[in-house]
């Protein structure tokens, strides 16, 4: 490829279109977010421009730290459980024979060609107390009681009480896994795809068992889109707003519904502007302490 | 009429998933000609909430054919307008919204003598709270906010708020019970059970209202996004709090199930039409306001989306069904308990800091 500096100018030019759209719909809608953080409410909830910390010191209160804790709890939940399921599917695709690797990354792909309201919606369906869990449960258990019933135990199993699976914290870490799983897969694939095989190989052929390569050898070689992957999953369920309005029970608000509040009914721009630079502060925190390692860990490998 | 309702959620004003997402246009045709006379009408309406023949009796009456947009709540509306006019010349804010956009002169005042069939009003809605005399805003339909509930579960009906503030009432009820996901919908039960005005200031009702909420919330299955009526038809709750609109659409497919106000009294909402400031047409907004005050239009419309109209001349030509349905028009004596929720300025930050309480606790 040739190199940027031996052709300045059309460099230049290719740039200025990428640059003029992340400055008109990135840094100056953000820009104004960050202005409208150190203003004020004013009483029929117009925004007013002031220059005061009182919206960040608002949102340092303990009720709304503890919501913040609480989210990054979840999130936190919600990408280990991605992980636990994300990885084998990604190792499986990504060792499945070449024909059927185009498939099954269609079938991971497939859920977002639906609105994720109606997906988020759809798990009421199945998670409800008549949903199809319960009732596939009730089916069972009608058949059981009366098998049981023809050899003699007619009251073994008793009344059936439908679970309660909706409308609580785990039905919100149920939705955020199934939505965010994807952002999960695809990156760790990727790396795995580009991965090169004779390293495994190598591995075995020394000595080490299929765990040993796996533990030793793969996840240290994937690790860029383990890292990014979760790294995805977290920032993005730490955000949500739907999933727990719709999955969660009284007490599932997270931040993102919090924010949501504030621009919505409660009309207060200002404060809403600043718990969300809040999040972001905590987000670009997070990305630096993944540069920071990614730095570190190309460090290892040029010495 | 769904006041303080999450600004992202794009349901439908009755049938949710129905309408999807409001459409959010920029307006280029109706314009003013240069010559000044009006072209077009753009209306700007909550999803499914006119009649079926609304829009082309006004352009046969008039020759003017309306152009028609929808929103999906109050503060989008709000947020649309706020920053200037994008072309629309009729729009529907409930009447909590009506009080800002007069405060911040989103909307106009109105030219009576263009409305001749302002006459055809009940008298009990032409002179509200938030709008005195119809100066701005002229009443385009009203409702209420109470208990759906299943009849079979509540053999006797939940006429009270205690339904869902009271442990003893709620008795084998816990768990069963969903309350609006409205911040100043479900303090202001609380208020009202209490005996105070759901418009209070006062930071010590308010605290109470509060306090009252977090001891019962144990009992409560989830604050709905305005599904509640989904939770009442497929069994997951015995009692919802709901707009009555969103109950008389599940009470027609569900014969156990029924609608009330508590007796101390709800919210009432009322839905208006409000010319906002520069439209371009607003002499035609008005013919159209004057169109829809019509006794037979007027009766079109409540008779095809069910919601109580305030139109007297109009009562005649309505569904009987409807006129005997409590959850379209419940008893007089209740109404007049009720309240709409009107703007309380900064003491807003009081509902709020409440709401996040009675939400983290």
């Amino acid at each position: 490829m040739e190199n940027w500096r031996d052709n300045r100018s059309l460099f230049a030019a290719l740039m200025v279109p990428p640059t003029f759209w992340l400055v008109l719909f990135f840094t100056l809608p953000l820009a104004l977010v960050w202005i409208y953080s150190f203003g004020e409410r004013g009483p029929q909830g117009q925004t007013l421009l002031a220059f005061s910390f009182a919206n960040y010191a608002r949102a340092l209160e303990w009720i709304h730290l503890g919501i913040l804790f609480k989210s990054l709890a979840i999130a936190a939940l919600t990408t280990a459980i991605s992980l636990l399921i994300g990885l084998p599917v990604a190792l499986g695709i990504a060792f499945a024979p070449k024909r059927w690797r185009g498939l099954l990354l269609v079938l991971v792909i497939l859920p977002f060609w639906t609105n994720l309201l109606i997906r988020t919606y759809a798990w009421i369906a199945v998670l409800r107390t008549t949903g199809f869990v319960n009732t596939g449960l009730e089916g069972a258990h009608g058949a059981l009681s009366a098998l049981l019933a023809g050899l003699g135990w007619p009251e073994a199993l008793g009344q059936f009480e439908p679970l309660s699976l909706l409308y609580n914290q785990r039905a919100v870490v149920v939705g955020l896994v199934y939505v965010h799983l994807p952002f999960l897969i695809l990156p760790v694939y990727a790396s795995l795809e580009k991965l090169d095989r004779s390293y495994l190989e190598a591995s075995l052929d020394l000595g080490a068992g299929h765990w040993r390569t796996l533990v030793s050898v793969l996840i240290p070689l994937a690790w860029p889109g383990i890292a990014s992957g979760a790294l995805l999953v977290f920032i993005l369920s730490l955000g949500t707003f739907l999933t727990p309005d719709l999955l969660g029970g009284t007490d599932s608000i997270m931040i993102g519904n919090l924010i949501a509040q504030q621009f919505g009914p409660s009309r207060d721009w200002p404060f809403g502007a600043a718990i969300s630079f809040l999040l972001m502060y905590l987000t670009f925190a997070v990305l630096w302490v993944r540069a920071g390692y990614a730095n570190r860990q190309q460090g290892q490998v040029t010495v | 009429m769904p006041a303080y309702r999450p600004c992202f959620v794009p349901f439908s004003r009755r049938h949710f998933l129905q309408g999807g997402a409001a459409v959010g246009v920029s307006l280029m045709a109706g314009g003013t000609s240069a010559w000044g006379a009006e072209t077009g009408l753009n209306i700007y309406n909550w999803d499914t909430y006119i009649g079926e023949t609304t829009l082309d009796s006004f352009a046969k009456k008039t020759g003017i054919k309306p152009r028609y947009d929808l929103f999906a709540d109050n503060e989008e509306l709000y947020a649309k307008l706020k920053s200037g006019n994008p072309g629309y010349d009729l729009i529907f804010p409930s009447d909590y919204m009506v009080e800002l956009m007069i405060s911040t002169g989103v909307i106009v005042p109105l030219d009576h003598g263009r409305i001749p069939n302002l006459t055809n009003l009940n008298e009990n809605f032409t002179d509200s709270s938030f709008d005195p005399n119809m100066k701005h805003s002229v009443p385009y339909m009203w409702g209420t906010q109470g208990f759906g509930y299943r009849k079979s579960k509540y053999p006797n009906a939940p006429t009270s708020w205690s339904a869902v503030f009271d442990d003893a009432a709620i008795g084998k009820h816990s768990g069963k019970i969903a309350m609006l996901s409205d911040n100043r919908a479900v303090i202001g039960g609380a208020l009202k059970y209490l005996g105070h005005s759901l418009n209070t200031v006062d930071p010590k009702e308010i605290t109470a209202a509060a306090d009252l909420i977090l001891s019962a919330k144990k009992h409560y299955k989830t604050f709905a996004e305005d599904n509640g009526q989904d939770l009442l038809l497929s069994r997951e709750v015995d009692l919802t709090m709901e707009w009555n609109g969103d109950v008389v659409q599940v009470m027609a497919e569900d014969e156990d199930l029924s609608y009330l106000v508590p007796a101390e009294g709800a919210v009432v909402w009322m839905d208006n039409m409000c010319v906002p400031k520069d439209a371009p047409n607003p002499q035609n907004a008005h013919a159209f306001i004057n169109h829809v005050l019509d006794a037979e239009v007027g009766a079109e419309i409540a008779n095809t989306i069910h919601y109580a109209s305030p139109n007297a001349a109009a009562k005649p030509l309505l569904l009987t069904d409807d006129l005997s349905n409590p959850a379209v028009y419940p008893p007089d004596s209740v109404i007049a308990r009720c309240e709409a929720v009107i703007d309380v300025g900064d003491a807003a930050r009081l509902y709020d800091e409440a709401w996040t309480r009675i939400q983290a606790g």
